[in-house]
């Protein structure tokens, strides 16, 4: 898998005149990747994954995965929301298998698929209940099983814990991180939450915000193996203290 | 600065006084609840009983219960309860059905395809402004006076209620869904029958919940006019032996009938969509 963002500009027509939410994005992810965008509101990061997700078409530059250029959506970018998106009238199982049905897949064979990964994110339990039952943390998580079933070669996340509390926040991270080692997926995250992307991330884009522009590009080298325990070590401070300032518009005290 | 009041100053400030009557958007107890319920019921029942019964006004014109209860007894054992019932109630079904039939499609077009829409919007909004008694001179020229004119007015008086309601209801699914079924490969065709459709079933059955009321009006006004037979059509036949009491025996069930109606369509929710309800 590879994802090339190149010179991609975004622009939205208002009634107070055009608005420039992104302007040359150069951005790549590679096969098993995990990389994050962070930005403050205003930085237009929704719109990029909107752009690569093929649900808003760019103003100029390209969108190409796998040598294909992307002009809508379609299932080899799965999307994981930040608001609730699961279908509210299937169970967690039906709606695990929905992406699979919707690909033309055999009864038999999406019932398995979406066992397993309903099994993968520690679900199995509620394969019969309705959303309506499960807690923030847990719809994210059947949302994250719907995507993986569906095995897109890249799957896109729009700040899917930003509506999550604190604790279970942390604990969805943690699981993300397990579920990326264990699945070996592609994945391109945004947040505006500094600390989770360098948590999470292998690599992290800083956007700075109207209109929106990478500033930096930063490989984040803490072991892939990580727990709650690295956000007391010195490196990972500083990363989080560097891209802040990035953020604030300071040049980071260490050159990386 | 300014000094900590010693005691409590005598405008202390307004805070909400407890209640349980008017408790505003809340729950009441389940006791009160019912209670006031049977009053709701009960009261007017008395109050008739007790009109009726203290002789203030005549027989003829305010029949007791007890007399209406024999009206209705008498209507059964003839058999034109039941026939004129069955009258009443096939009208409503066949109108309402092809009502649904095209409601159904139409609806949920206007409220997927903005194109489809700009095409039906405007006529739809203005003829659902013509009452639909006003059709019945014209459906009676049209289409004379069997069961096509009474079948007909059913269908124009609910027709585009149904349509519009049901358009409504798809402009209010979340396009967050809609957006997800594209990530997750699906074509706007499934998005349309496999997410907007199953996602509108409980505001379509809502709808007809609340429309077929109207063509229960309309079968009665119908039968007012012109029919051989029906409950409309009974109630006009008493009024001209001044049987008041078969007036009375006929609004009820014409009442009871609805309800139960009412009652059926939350049921069929309440089954068929359980994760739409509480």
């Amino acid at each position: 898998m590879h994802l090339e963002i190149n010179h991609l500009t975004k622009q939205f027509a208002t009634r107070q005149g055009p608005i420039l939410a992104l302007r040359d994005i150069n951005l790549h992810v590679e096969t098993g990747e995990f990389v994050c965008a962070v930005g403050a509101s205003g930085s237009g990061k929704s719109t990029l994954l909107r752009l690569v997700a093929g649900l808003e078409t760019p103003t100029s530059g390209e969108i190409i995965v796998d040598g294909q250029r992307v002009t809508g959506p379609g299932g080899d970018r799965g999307m994981v929301f930040q608001r609730y998106t699961l279908y509210p009238w299937m169970t967690v199982q039906k709606n695990v298998e929905f992406g699979l049905k919707l690909q033309g897949m055999g009864r038999r064979e999406r019932r398995e698929q979406a066992s397993y990964y309903l099994d993968v994110v520690g679900l199995t339990q509620f394969a019969q209940a309705l959303p309506k039952a499960l807690s923030g943390g847990m719809k994210q998580r059947v949302a994250i099983a719907r995507t993986l079933a569906t095995q897109p070669k890249i799957m896109l996340m729009d700040e899917p814990f930003g509506a999550l509390d604190v604790q279970t926040k942390e604990t969805m991270q943690q699981f993300m991180l397990d579920l990326w080692q264990r699945t070996g997926v592609s994945i391109l995250m945004i947040t505006h939450d500094v600390d989770e992307a360098v948590f999470l991330a292998q690599r992290v884009y800083v956007l700075t915000a109207h209109p929106g522009t990478v500033q930096r590009e930063m490989q984040v080298e803490l072991p892939r193996d990580r727990d709650y325990t690295i956000r007391r070590d010195r490196a990972f401070q500083d990363y989080r203290d560097d891209i802040m300032d990035l953020l604030r518009g300071k040049a980071p005290a260490l050159a990386r | 600065m300014t000094p900590a009041p010693s005691s409590v100053s005598p405008t202390s400030p307004k805070t909400l006084k407890p209640t349980v009557f008017w408790r505003l958007a809340e729950d009441i107890p389940r006791p009160l609840n019912l209670t006031l319920m049977v009053l709701s019921i009960a009261v007017p029942f008395a109050l008739w009983w007790l009109v009726a019964g203290l002789d203030i006004v005549s027989d003829r014109f305010l029949p007791s219960p007890w007399q209406v209860a024999q009206a209705l007894g008498r209507l059964w054992t003839n058999g034109f309860l039941l026939s004129d019932t069955a009258a009443s109630l096939g009208r409503v079904t066949v109108g309402f059905l092809l009502a649904v039939v095209v409601s159904i499609p139409l609806g949920i077009s206007m409220g997927a395809f903005a194109s489809i829409r700009a095409l039906f919007e405007p006529i739809i909004g203005v003829v659902r402004y013509m009452p639909a008694p006003a059709f019945i001179p014209l459906l009676i020229i049209y289409l004379g006076l069997g069961e096509a004119p009474k079948i007909t007015l059913i269908f124009v008086g609910t027709v585009f209620f149904n349509v519009l309601m049901i358009m409504d209801a798809v402009k209010f699914v979340p396009k967050d869904l809609l957006e997800t079924t594209y990530t997750l490969g699906g074509q706007r065709r499934q998005a349309l029958f496999q997410v907007i459709t199953p996602y509108v079933v409980p505001n379509i059955i809502d709808t007809f919940r609340i429309n077929i009321a109207t063509s229960w009006n309309l079968v009665v006004v119908a039968e007012l006019v012109a029919a051989e037979s029906g409950l409309g059509r009974r109630i006009v036949q008493a009024q001209r032996f001044f049987r008041t009491d078969e007036i009375f025996a006929c609004l009820i069930i014409l009442g009871v009938i609805g309800f139960t109606l009412d009652l059926s369509l939350r049921y069929l929710m309440k089954i068929t969509c359980k994760w739409a309800v509480d």
